[in-house]
């Protein structure tokens, strides 16, 4: 009998909260190799953003991830205003690294709850998301609703911080902290907990830096970057805090990595409201045009580094607007840490370097009416297509045409 | 089936399908079963097979690669099945309406009971739009 099989998992499977295929090849129970089909949640922003307006595009990418919504149009705008390079107001740059941060709290606590859910440890679930409420009441007093938050806008932030909520938002910071101080107790001193997560789909350096890995899942393996600390934006340069890292790169780091963050998160929420008591002024520069260039934004989203590139041809919307979301490199990380795992790991494994499938399907593939795919011949009919152009009109005007 | 319906609104037991949503739905139904709104209360339960569901939650515009999929998740469920769409996407396709990959709305995809609009809806609002399911259950 052979011992070698295949094993689909997915598009709906009750351990994927989105809809995903992994082609899972078995040796007996160890994971031999591991293969992954996308395009389940493609939408089209991309596109959608290069038929909208400039403040329009804002809105599209918001809806590019419903837990990233303040990540995408946070690289969004920086984006913008690369182009321009717009000035924007001390208070909007706090408020921005304030809604930033609350967004990193939420989506951490979340993940924590889903982890301990995908382990079958539901105790944890249950506590997670009920601590992140407290947070999601302070997004919503700050921002106006509790997901797609709309803040952003080009050259500041669209609503004002009031100073009356700065003693709520304290006390409410004051709970989440002391709650989850007690769960980190609770969970990592667990010797279940421990044993089931250490050692349990490693990561090490070397693939962290090979695989491009960003955001939580590289710093978890040792690697330190965090775009806030290496190229400030925002307030990021004006605060104190601390870039997490350890060294282990198995579940329990990420784990460790995440629960930190929030601390650290804590931190900077707690200098951004001291700032913004003492700073006055407008929270936006109004920007009425955006003239034709090129400019690129990044942010470092609770995933990891979000880029967005944008060129402009002086009308009033993006001529291209290309989005590289942090899973989309963290995912490719799972041909290093599942392979010769069990499969009883796996979905963990799967699930710790808290993937976004709906951030991350940027493309689709093209296939002719016999199933054979078009991709390759797609961008070799593009290059010639721009290489010709290039011919034709010289590069200046070619970059103008297109 | 009216007295089969009675006793099914005791217990509904619900299955979530994303059809290319932005994950917000999602997780705002996830934060129903967690204890601040805790829907349990009525009975309602997530679970992880199609074969045990009464209620599909079907969230995002239904792009055209997922729309087969979600044809066979709906043959496949046991009938009566209720399909209750979450989100603005569902119903009209939201900010997603005039993108290449929309084969929505989720009507033309498989019959939807029930509504509950929003971008996300706000989980009091969810909780309503399940209340009123159960209502007319009984």
């Amino acid at each position: 009998m052979p011992t070698d099989y295949n094993l689909p998992v997915g598009p709906f499977h009750p351990l994927l909260e989105e809809a995903e295929f992994f082609k899972i090849k078995l040796d007996g129970e160890v994971v031999a190799d591991i293969e992954m089909e996308t395009g389940w949640m493609h939408r089209g922003i991309e596109k959608i953003s290069e038929e909208s307006t400039f403040d329009q595009s804002i809105f599209a990418v918001e809806r590019i991830c419903g837990i990233c919504s303040a990540s995408h149009p946070f690289a969004c705008v920086n984006a913008f205003e690369d182009i321009d390079d717009i000035d924007i107001p001390l208070r909007a740059r706090y408020i921005r690294s304030l809604v930033g941060e609350l967004e990193r709290i939420h989506s951490h606590l979340l993940w924590l709850g889903l982890a301990g859910h995908f382990i079958g440890y539901d105790t944890l679930w249950m506590w997670a998301w009920k601590y992140r409420e407290p947070i999601l009441e302070i997004i919503e007093k700050t921002t106006g609703n509790r997901n797609h938050y709309a803040m952003f806008r080009i050259g500041g932030v669209r609503r004002d911080f009031a100073p009356s909520l700065s003693d709520e938002l304290n006390e409410k910071l004051d709970t989440v902290a002391r709650k989850l101080t007690m769960v980190t107790k609770a969970a990592m001193d667990d010797p279940v907990l421990k044993s089931r997560l250490s050692g349990v789909g490693v990561l090490t350096k070397e693939a962290a830096i090979d695989y491009c890995a960003v955001g939580p899942t590289a710093r978890a393996s040792g690697v330190a970057i965090d775009v806030r600390k290496d190229e400030p934006y925002a307030a990021y340069d004006l605060v104190d805090f601390e870039v997490v890292v350890q060294e282990g790169g198995d579940v329990f780091a990420k784990t460790v990595v995440r629960i930190l963050e929030v601390f650290e998160s804590i931190k900077i929420i707690r200098q951004c409201i001291k700032a913004l008591s003492k700073t006055g002024g407008a929270i936006f520069n109004d920007a009425k045009s955006i003239s034709a260039g090129e400019g690129i934004g990044r942010h470092e989203a609770p995933r990891g580094e979000v880029f967005h590139y944008i060129r402009s041809d002086g009308s009033n919307r993006p001529v291209r607007h290309k989005i590289r979301a942090p899973s989309y490199v963290n995912i490719p990380t799972y041909k290093a840490s599942c392979v010769g795992e069990n499969l009883a790991d796996v979905l963990i494994t799967l699930a710790a370097v808290d993937p976004c499938y709906c951030c991350t399907e940027r493309s689709v593939k093209m296939q002719d009416e016999n199933g054979k795919e078009l991709t390759e011949s797609l961008l070799k009919r593009s290059q010639d297509k721009t290489e010709e152009l290039i011919r034709e009109l010289g590069e200046y005007e070619a970059w103008r045409y297109l | 089936m009216g007295a089969y319906n009675r006793i099914l609104g005791k217990s509904l037991w619900v299955f979530h399908v994303s059809a290319s949503p932005c994950n917000n739905c999602d997780i705002e139904i996830l934060d129903l079963l967690t204890p601040r709104y805790d829907l349990e209360r009525f009975g309602i339960k997530l679970v992880g097979s199609i074969r045990h569901a009464d209620v599909l939650l079907v969230t995002g515009i239904g792009s055209c690669k997922i729309s087969e999929r979600v044809q066979r998740i709906y043959e496949q469920a046991p009938k009566p099945v209720f399909v209750v769409a979450i989100g603005t996407c569902p119903a009209a396709g939201a900010t997603f309406k005039n993108a290449y990959t929309n084969c929505g709305p989720l009507e033309k995809i498989i019959p939807v009971d029930m509504y509950i609009p929003g971008c996300p809806p706000k989980p009091e609002t969810m909780i309503a739009g399940v209340a009123e399911l159960l209502g007319r259950l009984k």
